[in-house]
This record gives C-alpha cells, structure tokens and sequence, in this order.
C-alpha cells in the first residue's frame, strides 16, 4: 500500500535566526527512515510523467522504488545512468517546475519529493558507496570542452564513458563554473561540488585550469592541436549593469563579483583569506532572481544588519525559486517589490542610498509578464551603504570574438541546431548559458548531454 | 605551479621574476596582462606582462611589493613556482604604424609594462623616446634595456639622485615645448602620474595612451570589478583594456575606485607582519 500522506516528508533544516549567521548548509537532508517514508508516498504510475519533466531523463520511479526498498546504492545506479552530478541536481533544480510539477501526487496535495530523494541517494553514496569503475575502450577520438560548469562536465563525462577523449579547459583557477563561483556554500557545499567533479575526472577526462580559450589559446588551434571536436559550455559570465547614474561608486558590487569573493575566493571565511569582501550595515539587492537572492543571503550571512531585495515587477514576476524566496523571508531579506532604482547615491564617492521610483503594474510585455509603470513623484530614497546589481547576465564575448564562423544572436547567444547542438561552425558544439542565456543547472546538462550524443554519433562509422 | 626560472631583486620594492609559461609566451602581446596566484586561497593578482621570450616559453612580470600577496612573493626563489598564471589577458595595446615619433613616459614600476610597447614600436621603425621617473636613483628601472632601442633616455627622480631633479611632467614639457615633434605618448605609471601628464599632453593636443591596472578577479569580464568610465561610458579594463585613451578617462573616479578595499587590505598586512 502506497503511503498515502498528502504532504512530503518535512525537510530538517537550520532554523532561520541560526542559519543566517553561518555558511553551513540551510537544509540538513532526510536520515534513512525520512527517504523510506517519502519514497513509499510514489505509487508508481503507469504513465511517469515525473520523467517527462527531467531534462536529463533520470528513471525516477524506478529509483524512488529502490529507495522505498532501502536499497539505496541500487538507487544511485539507477540515477547515475542518466544523471553524473545528482548530489548538486537534488539540491539545486527547480523540481516544482520539472519532474515534481508533473508528479501525479500533486494534482491532490503535494508532489513526491523527488529532489530531496535524489539529494539523500547521493549523499548516502557519498558516505557509503564505493567508487566505481569503469572499463571504457578508447576510440581515439579527441574532444576538448570549454568550461568546467554543469553544461561542460556533462558533456565531458558522458564522451569519456563512450572512449572519447577529453579535456576540459577552464579560465579560472578552479573547476566547477557557476557552481564554484556563484551558488553558495550555504545552498551547495563546495566539498560536495569536488566529489562530483571526481567522479568526472575518474572517468579519464583531463580538466587544464588558467586556460582561457579566446586568448591563451583559440578555437582553432584547438583543432591544430588535434581535437576533432570542440563543445563550447562557457555559460554566461559578463554581469549586465543598470546603467543609471551612480553605478560605479564605491560600494557597488555586480552579482557575479560579490559572489566570486565570497564563494571561489572564499571571502566567507573572513579574516582567514586575503581576498576582501565590504558589506555595510545596509544592503541593497537589485532583483529578484535565484541569483539575487543568493547574494542578499550572503550579505546577511556576511553581518549587514538590513538587506533589501529591490525588484521592479511585483511577487507574482518574481524569478527566483519559491523555496529561495521563502527562506530569504524566514532569514529576514526585506522585499521592496514594484521600486525601480533610478540612481545610487554618493558621499565622497561611497554608497550612502538607492533611489526608487514606485511602479504600478500594467498591460503584459514581450516577456508576457505584466509591465511595470512608473508611479509619478514616487521617488525615495532607501538608505544603503552596499548595492549589489542581481539583474541577469549575457554570454561573454571573448570565443565569438576570436571564432570565424561562429555565429551568434544579437545578445550574444551562440546559434545551434536545436537537434545536435552543433553551432554554425562544423565540428563545434555549445550548450548551457553560453547558448540560452542564464538559465538552470539542469537545463545546461541536458544540453550538454544531448551534445555529447550528437558528437558521439557523428565519428560513428 | 609554474615555474620561476629567473627572480631578480631590482630595488628594495620591486621584484622581477621570468615564469615558464607556455601558453601566455606563445600568443601574448606588447600591453596584454597575465593573473598570477602565489598560492591556495590566496588573491588574485593582475600584472602587465614587462617582457617574453616566446623561444623558452617565458613571461616575465615585474611586481611591486606593497600589499599581501606581493609581499609572499618575495619568498618565492627560483625553482619554486606560481600556484596559478593565466593568460595572456586584455587588448594588445593599439599600436600604430602610421606613428612616427612617439614618446613613452614611465612612473616608478610602469616602466616595465612600457617596455615591450615600446621595443614593438621600435622594431615597426618608428624614433623612440623615453622619459623614466623614480623616487630616487634606485627605483629608476630599466634605462640601461630601453637605451637598447631609444633614441633619447631621460630620467627624472624626486631627489635628483639620477637624471634630472623633478616630475616626469616638467621633462615631457620641456620637450614637447622644445619641438621634440613627437606625434604620439605612451603613459604607465600611478594613476596620479598618468593624469597629470595628460594634463600637459592634452595642452598640446599630443594623443596619449595610458594602461590601466584596477581592482579585479577574474580578468575576462566576469566580475565587472574593473569598471572604469572612458569618454563617458562604463569600460571593462580587463576586456576593453588595459590601454585607453588618456584623454578619455575619469581620472578622479579611477583613482576613488582604487581605494575601495584600502581598509581590509591594511588589516590583512597587519596580519601577515604579526
């Protein structure tokens, strides 16, 4: 008999005022008992349509079922035949909008916690599995991947498994892209992040760090150098900008850089590290994405006694995850929803304020997302020493600069074949953010993945 | 690690260290930089490459000893290495052919970056100048590798010690009064010298490029951190730059950013002479 619960197994986390103090992860996970409870509330239905919604096409109801079984390194196989990085996935995807928004549980109630199973089956295999070997017969084919992020390691890995080749090339001194740089310990472990990219590395794929391709060596010399193919996984690194006045005062961080001192530059271990990190008492957000909420988290975490998190549209717009934004409320991140900033204030050259004007909402946009209008004469001031600029970024330049042949949209996306991932440059294949725009994690490794098929099957004689 | 094949102790603040490092020797050009990291956690750091020999694969950076890192340079000997060295990073710098006469101008440790820019210049045939300003006779770098190639070295140090007695500046406008006919200027150095000799070249309408060192992380536009304003437009250092027209930079904003992290970065030398 399925458990018929119409709720999921709570998840045991930090409480609020405790956690918004340290690093250490918000959410603890389930304990053995807790998985075996959630996995029996999935009653194995005929259609899964739990699987439709995964872009990576893990076989869920069979590892759930496993679970329920307490066969739980049965489950990490099951998962790991489609999935390489499910500690990070179980933590990081947007489960309510893929296999959990299409769990059958949650048409009455709420869906099969299908992200906390993953995250539990990965961390139990973390602690008890054995490594895993794997005899790969070499097909003396050469692929080098650029960038180390979620879109770059999948497709890495998947080649290996098939005898290919592979090196990684990364620009940054660590591997890991946005998972090193940009989500936080508090959300994912880096320890955690290592182990999976471990688990790549074990396969036989080479990661070179301080490479950056576009300048210390460029596509084609790639090719030169031997490689038959090339997948571009640079995602989309360059931080866009307000472009009001007052933006380059002291005092104002993009996103990316706020949280590549804190994360890659482990900033958070204040004192311990000489990269510095400046947050004031009083903190403003500017928007309203995972990735601004990432930074208002971390700027409380980091001792400013106000954080704010500025956004234009309202709280039906909002981007970012239900789950981020209530535990930013828990944690006490204040919402100014419908503020347009229209200038950051200075005092001999520092931040001292943010300048919003209030927006009502009108007719939808392009996006479909009701247009926020100004409210005339409702300018204020919110008085902040720190302002982080959270408002999306575009993929960076340097490969397209660099690449004959390599085409790209106007913003700066790079153009495929929607079926193989192939650019419009023969042998070259992007996925990930450098192709969509900043988008998800797991979104990035679908594509990385549906590349490394194409690449696969194109040396297949 | 890459590997320190040289380190030379040019002053009491100023380091110079030749790094294998083959794939920044083989592509890098005269006014591209490189990020070095000493060591785990440790900062990291943008220098403007002084020098490269393409043939042994090396890069060679010239560092002023002033803050944290810089300061655990000064252990490193030859033998021993770079965690990381990345690169090579920015624009070549913007030389032209057309260029006939041009004078470069160096501030203390800017005399490194200066030097490939104008050995390049030299080789493209064009008649080079140098004026180098130092504190005092000691901190005057290099004279003896740019008379290799100049046509007329003039230093200048605070002190008088070597040269003449005086800024940089006065020199320049010595020169450019005297009817040197220099139809270009190459300026590095601390921001405060920059700007000031751009205010005499700007007096006579003499184009002046200057390379720009700001705060960073990353060095290929990711963190932004390097914002600089140019003509009235945000530019981004490590990607649009290290070079920019003298005449277009907000100076007093280049400056201000520059003391962003002054006080943290007090405390973290506090620290490592505890």
């Amino acid at each position: 008999m399925p458990n018929m619960s119409p709720t999921k197994v709570p998840m045991p986390q930090q409480e609020p005022d405790i956690r918004n103090k340290n690093f250490e992860e918000v959410a603890t996970g389930y304990t053995e008992e807790m998985a075996i409870e959630e996995a029996t509330r999935c009653i194995n239905c005929k259609h899964k349509p739990c699987m439709t919604g995964c872009p990576v096409n893990v076989p869920i109801p069979g590892f759930i079922e496993q679970v329920a079984a307490g066969n739980f390194e049965a489950a990490y196989e099951i998962i790991t035949s489609e999935n390489a990085l499910p500690a990070i996935c179980g933590r990081v995807c947007p489960q309510e909008n893929q296999c959990e928004g299409k769990c059958v549980r949650g048409i009455k109630g709420e869906s099969v916690s299908i992200g906390r199973l993953e995250r539990f089956v990965a961390d139990y295999h973390m602690k008890h599995g054995k490594k895993q070997t794997l005899d790969v017969k070499p097909n003396g084919k050469r692929v080098a991947v650029v960038g180390s992020g979620p879109a770059g390691i999948t497709c890495a890995g998947e080649l290996a498994k098939k005898g290919f080749e592979v090196t990684i090339f990364e620009a940054l001194h660590k591997a890991g892209g946005v998972l090193s740089y940009g989500i936080p310990e508090f959300r994912l472990p880096k320890a955690l992040v290592a182990k999976e990219l471990e688990n790549i590395t074990d396969l036989g794929v080479k990661i070179e760090t301080n490479v950056v391709i576009g300048r210390s060596l460029t596509v084609d010399d790639l090719f030169d150098k031997g490689y038959d193919a090339v997948f571009l996984g640079t995602g989309a690194g360059l931080p866009n900008f307000l472009r009001i006045p007052g933006e380059n005062l002291l005092g104002v961080y993009s996103a990316n850089e706020f949280l590549t001192r804190v994360n890659l530059m482990k900033g958070y271990k204040k004192g311990e590290v000489p990269t510095p990190v400046k947050v004031g008492k009083r903190v403003a957000v500017v928007g309203a994405g995972n990735v601004a909420m990432d930074a208002a988290r971390t700027a409380k975490r980091l001792g400013a006694e106000e954080v704010y998190i500025v956004y234009r549209r309202g709280a039906e717009e909002v981007p970012a995850r239900a789950e981020e934004v209530e535990h930013a409320k828990e944690e006490g991140i204040i919402f100014k929803l419908l503020n347009n900033p229209v200038k950051i204030h200075g005092e001999d050259g520092w931040v001292k304020g943010i300048e919003v004007v209030e927006q009502k909402l009108g007719e939808p946009d392009a996006s479909g997302r009701r247009r926020p209008e100004p409210i005339e004469g409702s300018n204020y001031i919110i008085d902040v020493e720190t302002v982080v600029i959270a408002i999306g970024q575009s993929p960076n330049p340097l490969i397209r600069q660099t690449t004959d042949g390599l085409e790209t949209q106007k913003w700066g996306g790079i153009i495929i074949d929607e079926e193989t991932g192939e650019s419009t440059r023969k042998n070259v294949y992007a996925g990930g953010d450098a192709v969509t725009g900043a988008a998800t994690v797991i979104l990035a490794m679908g594509a990385g993945k549906k590349a490394a098929k194409a690449i696969a099957a194109s040396f297949e004689e | 690690m890459y590997k320190i094949l040289k380190k030379e102790v040019m002053n009491q603040a100023v380091l110079l260290f030749e790094v294998e490092a083959p794939y920044v020797s083989a592509r890098c050009e005269a006014g591209q930089f490189v990020i070095v990291r000493v060591d785990e956690d440790g900062e990291r750091i943008p220098l403007t490459i002084a020098d490269y020999d393409r043939e042994k694969n090396s890069v060679t950076i010239v560092v002023q000893t002033v803050g944290y890192s810089t300061k655990l340079m000064e252990k490193l000997e030859e033998g021993d290495g770079f965690l990381d060295f990345v690169g090579p990073l920015g624009q070549p710098a913007p030389l032209q052919s057309s260029w006939k006469k041009v004078v470069g101008v160096a501030g203390g440790l800017g005399a490194a970056p200066l030097y490939p820019q104008l050995k390049k210049l030299a080789k493209m045939g064009c008649e080079v100048d140098v004026i180098i300003g130092g504190r005092s006779a000691e901190f005057v770098l290099w004279a003896d590798k740019f008379a290799e190639f100049c046509k007329n070295v003039y230093i200048m140090t605070d002190d008088g010690s070597l040269g003449g007695k005086g800024f940089v500046t006065a020199k320049l406008e010595e020169l450019i009064a005297s009817g040197a006919g220099y139809d270009h200027a190459i300026a590095i150095g601390p921001l405060i010298m920059m700007k000031n000799v751009v205010l005499v070249t700007k007096k006579y309408d003499l184009h002046t490029a200057v390379s720009l060192n700001p705060i960073m992380i990353d060095g290929t536009g990711m963190c932004g951190g390097c914002r600089v304003t140019v003509g009235g437009e945000t530019k981004f250092a490590c990607v649009d730059g290290p070079d920019f027209d003298g005449f277009e930079v907000d100076w007093d904003e280049a400056m201000k950013r520059q003391t962003f992290f002054k006080e943290e970065e007090h405390e973290c030398m506090m620290k490592l002479e505890s």
